[in-house]
């Protein structure tokens, strides 16, 4: 080739044809991300607008009366706490214990993946099928009825690989010297994985949980056959046996079967804001870990 | 001469390779036990038999034995974590825990049941005094050991290994990831512990073997080719195979 082909480091801009590919590519680009953020803020701003105008302390604070004929999502919203928080409690030391025996017990790699693949697998289920068999498992053959400890039970086993598989990945981030060297200095295993392993994943592990308390949040189908409907208030105690609405059952309740759409998007507002919420704790989580690690 | 470790008619596998072939050897106490070889000749792999972190290896499979103090520890059913502890290993790189300073010297200690807060700080002061880092480090106690050079974080490990008071220090390439300074710090240290501790350490460097080293052992291919005084293995050696290797033929 002779020298006079290369391409000139004094010439500015790119020949026309390439220019104008270039900026047409830029624009397709432009719009795309146009259309999303419009998407994005049309729905949030749609929700709200709906919403605020019927939003007050009281439908926050009471449970709906037939006989006043008000309507409130109290019990909707303390049967989400209720029913996410009891889930969470159960599915963690499951979660992080199958992760902690396949990533630091097993000795047969073969498990190891078919187990892995098995994980995978429930991880791509879909929800409604995890309803069907908790209603006939949880609420018939265990005869629990449609009550909250069914439907966390079903958000447990639906939930069970986004941990494992979060805690897994954390795992599989330390690095086996730390291993080796509390071994080398007498370590039983166990005590190993709670005073090394396990304080370097941490973050993994709330992330994880995290992740799926959001998950459990926005989970209706799940939840329609095995919590129930009802929009009553219980004790703490008694509660785990009563059938419960959560706010996405609720939504649906309100919107689909009594056509109060106001209620429906009052609710749909206070998913958004609990949205919100849960990414942002996860965010700040990380950051937090990351000025801790510094 | 007083016999640490007593190795006789020792094998080892890994599934079907036969990664160690009847080595017969005394190691010494109160000596450095310098091993040499090419690469995957099985140094590591015998290194890490003399306090059973080879039993993390599902494959691994044994016959022979290994007497340590007159002690069976090959498939034997003693008590692996007391062996670690009297017989404490270093890596080849320097593998602090992501911890203060002080809770990597107490690490060891603590597991070992030590919790009397007066009785942790005068073992890691000692320990760290005794690795040669006491005056680097004691203002930094309480910083992450991962902010450490490389070459105080394999002296940090040294004085971890210490904190339990171990008998035997087993030493896997200590610096071949560590800068010349550092190294020769880590030589004068392993020559200075040796008056307490008895000392295996593995080595690619053959001056390293010369300048501390009480005795040498040149392992090829699995076999133990020849086990001498240092002095001996680099001056007279018996073996053809050791002498090219020495003289820088192969490996
Ligand atoms: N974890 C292991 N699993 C299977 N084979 C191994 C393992 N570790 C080492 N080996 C094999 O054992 C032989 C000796 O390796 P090693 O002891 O690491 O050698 P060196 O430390 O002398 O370089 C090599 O052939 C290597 O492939
Ligand atoms: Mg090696």
């Amino acid at each position: 080739m002779s020298d006079n082909a290369k391409p000139s480091l004094q010439q500015k801009s790119l020949p026309f044809g390439r220019s104008l590919y270039s900026h047409a590519l830029q624009s397709c680009m432009l719009l795309c991300i146009g259309i999303t953020v419009a998407l994005v803020f049309f729905l949030i701003l749609y929700i709200l607008i709906r919403a605020i105008p019927y939003f007050s302390w009281e439908i926050l604070t009471t449970k709906p009366s037939y006989l006043r004929g008000t309507i409130g999502v109290l019990p909707d919203i303390l049967n989400t706490i209720y029913l996410v928080f009891t889930a969470l409690v159960i599915v963690l030391p499951l979660g992080v214990g199958a992760a902690i025996y396949l990533n630091e017990y097993a000795k047969s790699q073969k498990l190891v993946k078919v187990i892995e693949y098995a994980v995978e697998t429930l991880a791509g289920i879909p929800s409604i099928i995890y309803g069907l068999v908790g209603m006939l498992f949880f609420c018939q053959f265990l005869s629990l009825q449609t009550s909250l400890l069914a439907g966390s039970l079903t958000l447990v086993i639906m939930s069970i690989p986004v941990i494992i598989r979060t805690t897994q990945e954390s795992l599989k981030t330390v690095p086996n010297g730390y291993r080796e060297g509390a071994f080398g200095l007498g370590s039983a295993r166990w005590h190993m994985i709670r005073t090394v392993v396990l304080p370097c994943c941490i973050d993994g592990i709330v992330t994880g949980c995290i992740l799926a308390a959001g998950r459990m949040l926005g989970e209706s189908a799940a939840l329609l056959f095995t919590a129930g409907f009802a929009h009553a208030l219980h004790g703490y105690i008694d509660g785990i046996t009563s059938s419960g609405a959560t706010l996405t059952v609720a939504l649906y309740v309100y919107a689909k079967e009594q056509g109060e759409f106001e209620v429906a998007f009052v609710i749909a507002a206070i998913l958004l804001v609990l949205c919100f919420i849960t990414n942002y704790l996860a965010q700040a989580y990380g950051r937090h870990m990351k000025k801790i690690k510094q | 001469m007083e016999t640490i470790f007593d190795v006789e008619n020792f094998n080892l596998w890994y599934g079907d390779n036969h990664a160690l072939h009847n080595i017969n050897m005394k190691i010494e106490k109160n000596a450095i036990t310098a091993l040499i070889g090419p690469s995957g000749c099985g140094k590591s792999t015998f290194i890490k038999t003399l306090n059973r972190m080879n039993d993390l290896i599902p494959s691994v499979k044994l016959s022979g034995s290994i007497r340590y103090r007159g002690q069976e520890i090959v498939n034997s059913d003693i008590n692996v974590y007391n062996l670690r502890k009297e017989v404490g290993m270093v890596f080849q790189k320097p593998n602090p825990f992501p911890m203060s300073v002080y809770d990597n010297i107490a690490y060891g200690p603590r597991t070992h049941g030590i919790k009397n807060k007066s009785q942790l700080n005068d073992i890691v002061e000692k320990s760290l005094r005794d690795a040669a880092i006491f005056d680097e480090l004691k203002d930094r106690l309480k910083d992450s050991a991962l902010g450490l050079s490389g070459g105080q974080q394999q002296r940090l490990c040294i004085a971890r290994a210490l904190a339990v008071k171990p008998d035997v220090l087993l030493m896997d390439e200590p610096t071949s990831a560590l800068d010349p300074i550092s190294t020769s710090k880590i030589e004068e240290l392993v020559l200075d512990l040796k008056k307490e501790y008895s000392i295996v350490i593995v080595t690619h460097n053959m001056q390293q073997a010369v300048r501390i080293s009480d005795y040498t052992a040149f392992f090829l291919l699995g076999d133990l080719v020849e086990f001498d005084k240092t002095d001996k293995i680099f001056s007279k050696p018996s073996d053809k195979r050791t002498e090219d290797y020495i003289t820088g033929r192969f490996g």
